[in-house]
């Protein structure tokens, strides 16, 4: 962004203070937009009336991420990376979580890469709240065959996940853009010896396009001008992904050398990188767990430092696992905590005998109690108290966890003690032990002291409930 | 203590995962899978093998080669040959729109701000300072964020591993390492050094605590002595986490291991820090400076260590906590990040290295558990291989925002989080790869 004060987005705005976009003010929506919670389009005076046509475009300009954002693949599933506006993640956040690509050959058997494919479109793992997946399919021209890497195309395409197409053959991408119209592939790569080509494609088929050069930051700046001026806008940039040695300390030194350069205004060189940690499986470590381990190791360094996309190998759990939740680590929004709604939740089909527990708002905290108590086979009422996010340790350490806070929150739920169930107790976490007389007198009820642990809820129940 | 599941239930383990899977697990203490059966190779069902692919004998044979694999100071070994095959371009395809390269030539600076330099701490004395140590290792020194390119980083990261003075529940991937040495300490060091390419050792005084065994200070001391006597790496001494009694604890085993300029861990706000800098003073030591995820906390406590207690900058090492992947470690890691960040740009109360408690990441469920709580997640696999790797990814993140000193457990994690960060550091060399050959490369 090229303006950071809400002040100078507020110049561009129509300043009727309409509340069309939801806001009481133009500069309470200036701020939304600064903080990018809230793009110009969302004002609609300014969409509509053509006299701020001219304010809209600039206000468009000045507001745009340093680092070009680039979309791959079409409908749901698209994958968005880049546009980002920070180096670090407390300054701002980061923006479209590094996408996962795993790896599939054109010379694999028509069975083996079904099944792969679909392994990688069905990957999940639940996350506060979530299921954390993984992005798409990278097809490596392995044969070299056009017809061969038509053939793998259109198989991949039918699982609908983004694509990358590999080949440094312009015959080879040419068959598979083909055989996969209007599926907005992304093409790996043009390099010093193809580039005219290569770029000719992406002009043609208005696809997102990788430059290549391995090492060699001069020459990659100057392919992605090249290209920049040719007209193409979607670019994504390969500087080489190492897997050991020197080789390795130069590719980590060069992904910190573009993000900054792009950050900083250089914007010939603000594009998504791409990161290829299934080099690792090039380095010749014959073990392949150990190949496994060292390539969760590459995708870790360059989720943090800067690549936007990647293409891996393993499908291994312990590979996955490590790498979706260390995206997710990295890209949450550091200015607020993953929360879910407060309120008056139900485990299975509560009724009046069953135990009513709560807990706080903050997600990771919610979701574990909850999938310890669920798994567990317990029906209940699960109250959230709204702590900002917070959990129940820090909560009732930083006064967001009071008495008086769970009586407004069982309020708020219209949930009254006394009549919605039979035994007028509630079960409070261990950690949050100190508020129990406080609550005792807020609510005029029971309080139970539950375990520290949602864990052990279940051996909790079996000695204590129900209440003599 | 840890409960003991036999190899008949653990099929059913498998199959009943929710039922099995919470209650009356500690997060350190685990299901154990008594293998012996197994091992031993008498008649077991193949099927079931295969499914614990992972418990079975192979799986130690894996560890043993990935340490020795990633062990320092072992090379990557050489790449494999890939025929490059030129890419066959078709001159059919001769562009219009794109005639001539624009020829531009990159350029960054370096960061400008970056004015200060991190604190040189150094840990053990040899017989030149006045200590038995064998070498001294140090910490900090940084002019920039770790392995950039702004300024070379004057030491490498270390890693020192745990020991404890009882033997504790632990995860079983961890404690199959260590199971005959965990009712020695000093037995249990000499491993962490000889065989795991230990840099340093902690010894967790975790019996003093009075809910544990209330053990004694003096007693605790012996033990102290007993690990100085059986390696000559420089220590860590970790209390209890008591904080009525850590002070007269570390205290105590400050006194026996005078001259050894161990670390004592920690200083915290919540107990008598006074107590603990005044026995680094006295008897040559360093101090961990341990606060809780928040940044003005930590500069509190500095600040009270170097202006209240007198405590050295060069005494100093900061924990500014470390939450584990997936429980916390993105306030654990911009923590560290934004910590370090001011100290480079002048910040002389956060001028210090820093260390991680990395075991915690232990803690995290992924890292433990059997498999999923929930039916609806993709597999899991072995969790074996999870625990390393979690060990690894929650090191390796704290590492890139400008962690130093690492407390680490389990071998495999310590081996390949010690190449990885030298490989960044630059000392380890490997053979050329050509990767551009890498899409018609055999995977
Ligand atoms: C992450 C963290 C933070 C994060 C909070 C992020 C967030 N969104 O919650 C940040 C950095 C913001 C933070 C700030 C503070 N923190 Co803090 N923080 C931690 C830390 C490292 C982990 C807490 C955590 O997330 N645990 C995981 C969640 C899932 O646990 P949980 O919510 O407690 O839920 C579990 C149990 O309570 C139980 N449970 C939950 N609900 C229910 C319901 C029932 C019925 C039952 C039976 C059980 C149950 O099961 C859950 C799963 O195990 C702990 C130290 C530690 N390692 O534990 C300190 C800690 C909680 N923080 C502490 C403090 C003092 C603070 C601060 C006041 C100051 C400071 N030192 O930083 C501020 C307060 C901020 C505020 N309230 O606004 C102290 C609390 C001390 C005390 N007991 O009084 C701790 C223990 C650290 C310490 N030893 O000093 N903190
Ligand atoms: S819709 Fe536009 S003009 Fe109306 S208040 Fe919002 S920002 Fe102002």
């Amino acid at each position: 962004m090229k303006i950071n004060s809400p002040l100078e987005a507020y110049k561009y705005l129509p300043q009727t203070n309409c509340t069309e976009c939801g806001e009481p003010t133009c500069m309470a929506f200036a701020s939304k937009l600064i903080d990018r919670s809230a793009k110009p389009s969302d004002c609609p005076p300014l969409i509509k009336e053509k006299k701020y046509t001219k304010k809209l475009a600039e206000l468009e300009r000045l507001l745009a991420p340093e680092i070009r954002e680039v979309v791959l693949g079409v409908g749901e599933k698209a994958a968005k990376i880049g546009g980002d506006d920070v180096l670090y993640r407390h300054k701002l956040t980061f923006f479209n979580k590094t996408k996962m690509f795993f790896d599939v050959a054109d010379t694999m058997g028509e069975a083996d890469l079904i099944e792969r494919v679909k392994k990688i479109a069905d990957f999940k793992k639940f996350y506060v709240g979530r299921n954390l997946l993984v992005d798409g399919v990278a097809i490596r021209a392995a044969s070299n065959d056009p017809t061969k890497f038509a053939a793998a195309v259109k198989k991949v395409a039918e699982v609908g996940l983004p694509m990358i197409f590999c080949s440094f053959n312009p015959a080879v991408l040419k068959a598979g853009l083909e055989a996969a119209k209007d599926k907005n592939p992304l093409l790996y790569a043009a390099n010093k010896d193809n580039w005219k080509e290569v770029g000719e494609l992406a002009l043609k088929y208005k696809v997102p396009v990788v430059v290549s050069a391995f090492n060699d930051l001069d020459a990659l700046k100057t392919l992605a001008k090249t290209f920049a001026e040719a007209g193409i806008k979607d670019i994504v940039l390969d500087p080489g992904t190492y897997p050991s040695g020197k080789g390795l300390k130069d590719s980590f030194t060069n992904f910190l050398k573009i993000r900054r350069a792009g950050i900083m205004g250089d914007t010939d060189i603000a594009y998504p990188i791409m990161a290829l940690p299934l080099t690792a499986w090039m380095a010749g470590v014959a073990d392949p767990v150990s190949t496994s381990y060292w390539e969760t190791v590459l995708a870790s360094i360059f989720t943090i430092r800067y690549a936007d996309i990647m293409i891996l190998h393993s499908m291994e759990a312990y590979a996955v696992l490590p790498e979706v939740h260390l995206a997710e680590t990295i890209y949450t929004d550091p200015r607020s905590p993953v929360s879910v709604e407060g309120g008056m939740y139900k485990v299975g089909e509560p009724d009046k005998d069953s135990p009513v527990f709560f807990t706080t708002n903050f997600a990771l905290t919610y979701y574990t109690v909850e999938s310890d108590i669920a798994a567990n086979g317990i029906v209940c009422w699960l109250l959230a108290v709204d702590t900002d996010g917070i959990g129940v340790e820090a909560a009732a350490a930083g006064g967001q966890l009071t008495a008086a806070k769970v009586k407004d929150a069982f309020d708020k739920a219209g949930f009254d003690l006394k009549k919605d169930v039979n035994h007028n107790t509630v079960i409070i976490p261990g950690l949050a032990a100190r508020i129990q007389g406080d609550l005792e007198d807020a609510l005029d009820a029971k309080v139970k002291v539950g375990p520290m642990d949602s864990g052990r809820i279940p051996g909790w129940m079996e000695k204590n409930w129900p209440p003599k | 203590m840890a409960k003991k599941v036999k190899l008949s239930e653990v099929t059913d383990m498998f199959k009943g995962m929710e039922i099995l899977s919470l209650e009356g697990v500690k997060i350190e203490g685990d299901i154990e899978i008594d293998l012996s059966g197994l091992l031993g190779g008498g008649g077991f069902d193949p099927m079931l093998a295969a499914i614990l692919g992972q418990e079975s004998a192979m799986l130690a044979q894996h560890f043993g080669r990935i340490a020795s694999m990633f062990g320092v100071p072992v090379g990557m070994g050489a790449p494999a040959a890939v025929g490059g095959v030129a890419p066959g371009v078709s001159p059919a395809l001769a562009a219009p729109k794109l005639k001539d390269l624009i020829p531009a030539k990159f350029d960054v600076s370096k960061i400008a701000e970056w004015t200060t330099q991190i604190q040189e701490v150094p840990l053990g004395n040899t017989s030149a300072d006045g200590g038995t140590r064998g070498k001294q290792v140090i910490v900090g020194g940084e002019k920039a964020l770790p392995f950039y390119f702004d300024a070379p980083m004057p030491h490498r990261n270390q890693v020192t591993i745990d020991v404890f003075d009882m033997r504790i529940g632990l995860a079983k991937a961890v404690k199959e390492n260590y199971d005959e040495v965990m009712d020695s300490p000093g037995e249990w060091a000499k491993k962490n050094v000889d065989k795991f390419n230990a840099d340093m050792i902690t010894i967790h005084l975790i019996s003093t605590d009075p809910l544990v065994k209330d053990t004694s200070a003096k007693d605790a001391a012996k033990t102290v002595e007993e690990v100085l006597q059986a390696v000559d790496v420089p220590i860590a001494i970790g209390g209890s986490g008591n904080p009525q009694k850590d002070p007269e604890v570390l205290s105590k085993a400050a006194e026996v291991s005078e001259g050894e300029r161990c670390l004592l861990a920690s200083a915290s706000l919540n107990l008598d820090y006074a107590k603990i800098a005044e026995a680094a003073l006295k008897y040559d030591h360093d101090v961990l400076s341990w606060t809780q995820l928040d940044m003005n906390a930590q500069k509190e406590l500095n600040r009270k260590l170097m202006k209240q207690c007198n405590v050295p900058r060069d005494r100093i090492i900061m924990d500014p906590t470390t939450a584990a992947l997936g429980y916390g470690l993105d306030y654990a890691y911009t923590n560290m990040e934004r910590i370090r960040l001011a100290a480079l740009m002048g910040d002389d109360e956060l001028t210090f290295p820093m260390s991680s408690g990395t075991t915690n990441a232990w803690g995290a469920r992924e890292s433990w558990m059997v498999g999923s709580p929930l039916g609806q997640d993709s597999d899991w696999g072995p969790r074996e291989y999870r625990g390393p790797i979690w060990e690894i990814v929650t090191g390796l993140s704290l590492a890139i925002a400008g962690n130093d000193l690492f407390m680490m457990m389990h071998p495999t994690a310590v081996a390949v989080l010690k190449q990885i960060t030298q490989t960044l550091f630059g000392t380890l060399e490997a053979e050329p790869v050509n990767i551009a050959s890498w899409i018609e490369a055999e995977v």
